[in-house]
């Protein structure tokens, strides 16, 4: 569609994350999440597998603080998340989420530049960073920018959706599940979106999702998560090829061998890092 | 129905008087029924108690409310704002309470998500996409209000239904008539106006975002 070179984002760079000891227990006991310790590099693309109830969604809602964790420590390019303003922190990584959340009562346009207009940009700055960002996830800015979120399809909405969550060039982009609620063939092209987009401006990505062929074909690093602990954090290769333990053997299952396809192609497609 | 030709002008003067009593009342209604209505949809219980006093209040036959008040308040346009704005809270609160209870809760993650601050999120998410329920609310309340003020002449308040009440003292069916059928017209066109802002509100924000 109408993206020229001219309007293609810079790279942004991606920031790294630290999970230290990260604990989740709600106030009626439960624990969640459990004494997590992961490493994501700054530029990675990691994925976080599990079963539902697995703990991975809160997990990942430690690192922009809409969950606190109650033990551990999240650091962002080694600042502790908690010693910034939650509001701040927010406003500096994206989020997407599996029932993307537009805002029905705005346009597109005014969807994909709700973040800068929060953070003070001026009108013609937003507007020209909204075109280039309709343009990023491959909407026609001219045909979409006025429509209203009921006006797109499922997946059309979903673009819209990781173009909001990249409107302010976060370093850090978190997606809970972001492909979960469309047909098969719109989530391939909008896996095949993102890991474009993941490669053209290297921002940092952590992906949840239960679809063990989804993580397979995205992730730098698949992070089994099984009972709010991280079962095995490694390549999509390794996991399939050694699960660490008969968790992971039994979610990435036992036709291992056919899943080494869905793996093999989007790994030779990959631009060497 | 010629008491309407004849007098224009006092039933213009009245017509005023019952809109400007009906818009006070409700503005003020709005004023407490806004935070209300928020305090209603954050905490179900304190809500809860909330609309059940208000339905209490409700419930009082108008007449009766006019006559506790009088005794507390005096006689005058003040009293029946007083009573008018007490009537309004119930359908008020409730219907904004409701209508923010209804906002998707993806909206709200993602809102969250995305960095709003909580006021933020209320004043640009939420109550936008509650509008279509406010305004219902609206609605229903500026025609209760529109009724009810005309019991208000009974205190002094003016209105249209000072006309009524005059007419049933001089025995003059004309200007009962003139008075009645002002009120039923105001009330009718204050609900197609607001019907219509309610249609329009709705056409953007109760579409529900279709995952």
């Amino acid at each position: 569609m109408a993206s020229s070179a001219s309007n293609i984002p810079s790279p942004t760079g991606g920031a790294r994350i630290e999970l230290r000891g990260v604990g989740v227990t709600y106030a009626g006991g439960t624990t969640a999440v459990r004494d997590v310790d992961l490493d994501i590099a700054a530029g990675e693309f990691a994925v976080f597998l599990g079963p539902s109830g697995s703990g991975k969604s809160t997990l990942l809602r430690t690192i922009n603080r809409l969950i606190e964790p109650t033990s551990g420590t999240v650091l962002i390019d080694g600042v502790d998340v908690r010693t910034l303003d939650a509001v701040t922190l927010r406003r500096g990584i994206g989020y997407v989420i599996q029932a993307v959340g537009l805002f029905a009562h705005l346009t597109i346009g005014t969807n994909v530049g709700v973040v800068p207009a929060l953070l003070g940009w001026d009108r013609a700055r937003i507007a020209r960073r909204v075109d280039e960002l309709l343009a990023l996830v491959r909407l026609d800015p001219a045909t979409y920018r006025d429509r209203y979120p009921r006006q797109l399809s499922g997946g059309e909405q979903q673009r819209a959706g990781v173009a909001r969550a990249l409107a302010a060039e976060p370093r850090v982009l978190l997606m809970d599940e972001p492909f979960g609620a469309v047909d098969a063939i719109v989530r391939a092209s909008l896996q095949d979106e993102i890991r474009r987009i993941h490669r053209d401006l290297g921002t940092t990505i952590v992906f949840v999702t239960h679809d063990v062929d989804e993580a397979l074909r995205l992730a730098d690093r698949v992070v089994v998560i099984a009972g709010g602990e991280i079962a095995q954090a490694d390549t999509p290769a390794r996991v399939l090829a050694a699960p660490a333990n008969e968790t992971v053997r039994s979610l990435v299952g036992i036709d291992a061998e056919s899943r080494g396809f869905a793996v093999a192609r989007p790994l030779l497609d990959r631009e060497p890092r | 129905m010629s008491y309407i030709f004849r007098h224009p002008d006092i039933v213009a003067v009245r017509f005023g008087e019952h809109l400007l009593l009906t818009f006070v009342s409700l503005a003020i209604a709005l004023a407490i029924a806004f935070p209300l209505g928020v305090l209603a949809a954050r905490r179900p219980r304190a809500g809860a108690i909330t609309l059940g006093i208000l339905n209490v209040i409700y419930t009082i036959p108008s007449l009766a409310l006019l006559g506790i008040l009088v005794a507390i308040f005096g006689l005058g346009t003040p009293t029946a704002i007083v009573a008018l704005v007490a009537y309004a809270q119930m359908i008020l609160v409730r219907n904004v309470a409701e209508g923010l209870r209804g906002v998707s809760p993806a909206a709200l993650d993602a809102a969250d998500g995305l960095g709003f601050t909580p006021f933020g999120r209320l004043v640009r998410v939420e109550i936008p996409l509650a509008l279509p329920a406010i305004i219902g609310g609206i609605r229903i309340a500026t025609v209760s209000l529109i009724g009810i003020a005309t019991v208000a002449a009974w205190i002094d308040a003016g209105g249209l239904g000072a006309l009524v009440f005059e007419g049933l003292h001089q025995d003059d069916p004309d200007k009962i008539v003139a008075g009645s059928l002002a009120a039923v017209v105001l009330a009718l066109v204050a609900d197609a106006v607001l019907r219509a802002a309610e249609r329009w509100t709705a056409q953007a924000a109760l579409s529900e975002v279709e995952g």
